[in-house]
């Protein structure tokens, strides 16, 4: 798991089952990163990446879960966002993080370009079985 | 009378939109379809939108933006976004995205200048 040896400080499930949960995901994240002093660019990079996966999680399986975490590392503060669900998973990842691939009603922009927004992110997945995305964005000193 | 739930008010011959609510699937058809419907009826030839309400726009809010833009071009509208936030531009240019089919402007103010001037470069061939 990214930043595996952080610590823990706090940590929050919240389900997507319904499209506002979008709305709900991603105000808790900015939420929190405006606690953290995160400034006005890194909360929106954070903010909108998580709306991007937490669409992608309504678009793709119609329901999964968002775990938000502030975690702890080496003194550095950060948000650790993970976006699960049992969708249809990626056939081909390498090509989903190059950009420009797109499904019906995405730009295809999603995971490509919420991975330029975060400081790390990875994904895990299986066709047929589902995806599990987990990102990770530190203060800035 | 108005599907969508977001006001189209009238400036000079051009309509103002203002968004300031999260536009998803619903709201976001409505919401083209109510923008498209007015401009035909007014007879507008520019339209602005006023996103400096929204602090996230991400690909799916910009898309549907740029999508009314192009679909009001067919129409021969012209479009302006105006008002979006630095941490939003910075966003949503660090993710790969430009956003075609609209015009920018920093305001209302310069929106509304901006439809001037594409109105008078047309009317001088």
């Amino acid at each position: 798991m990214l930043a595996h040896d952080a610590e823990i400080l706090t940590r929050c499930e919240l389900p997507i089952e319904v499209e506002d949960d979008v709305v709900v995901v991603r105000r808790k994240v900015k939420l929190l990163a405006q606690q953290r002093g995160f400034d006005a660019f890194a909360t929106a990079g954070v903010t909108t990446a998580t709306s991007e996966l937490t669409r992608n999680v309504w678009m793709h399986a119609r329901r999964g879960t968002a775990v938000i975490e502030e975690i702890i590392d080496d003194g550095r503060i950060g948000l650790r966002v993970e976006l699960r669900d049992s969708g249809p998973g990626i056939p081909d990842v390498p090509r989903v993080l190059a950009g420009g691939y797109s499904t019906a009603r995405s730009l295809g922009l999603g995971l490509s370009g919420s991975r330029r927004l975060v400081d790390e992110l990875e994904i895990e997945t299986e066709v047929g079985r589902g995806t599990t995305v987990r990102m990770v964005k530190w203060t800035r000193f | 009378m108005a599907k969508g739930s977001i006001p189209i008010l009238r400036v000079g011959p051009n309509l103002l939109v203002t968004v300031h609510i999260d536009l998803h699937d619903v709201v976001a058809e409505a919401f083209q379809e109510d923008v498209l419907t007015e401009l035909e009826k007014r007879r507008a030839p520019g339209l602005v939108i006023d996103i400096s309400g929204l602090d996230i726009v991400d690909t799916y809010v910009a898309r549907i933006l740029s999508e009314t833009g192009r679909m009001a071009r067919l129409m021969g509208t012209e479009t302006v976004v105006v008002g979006m936030r630095p941490d939003v531009a910075a966003t949503l240019i660090r993710m790969g995205y430009t956003m075609e089919g609209v015009n920018t402007a920093l305001n209302v103010d310069d929106g509304i200048e901006t439809l001037a001037s594409i109105a008078a470069r047309r009317r001088t061939p």
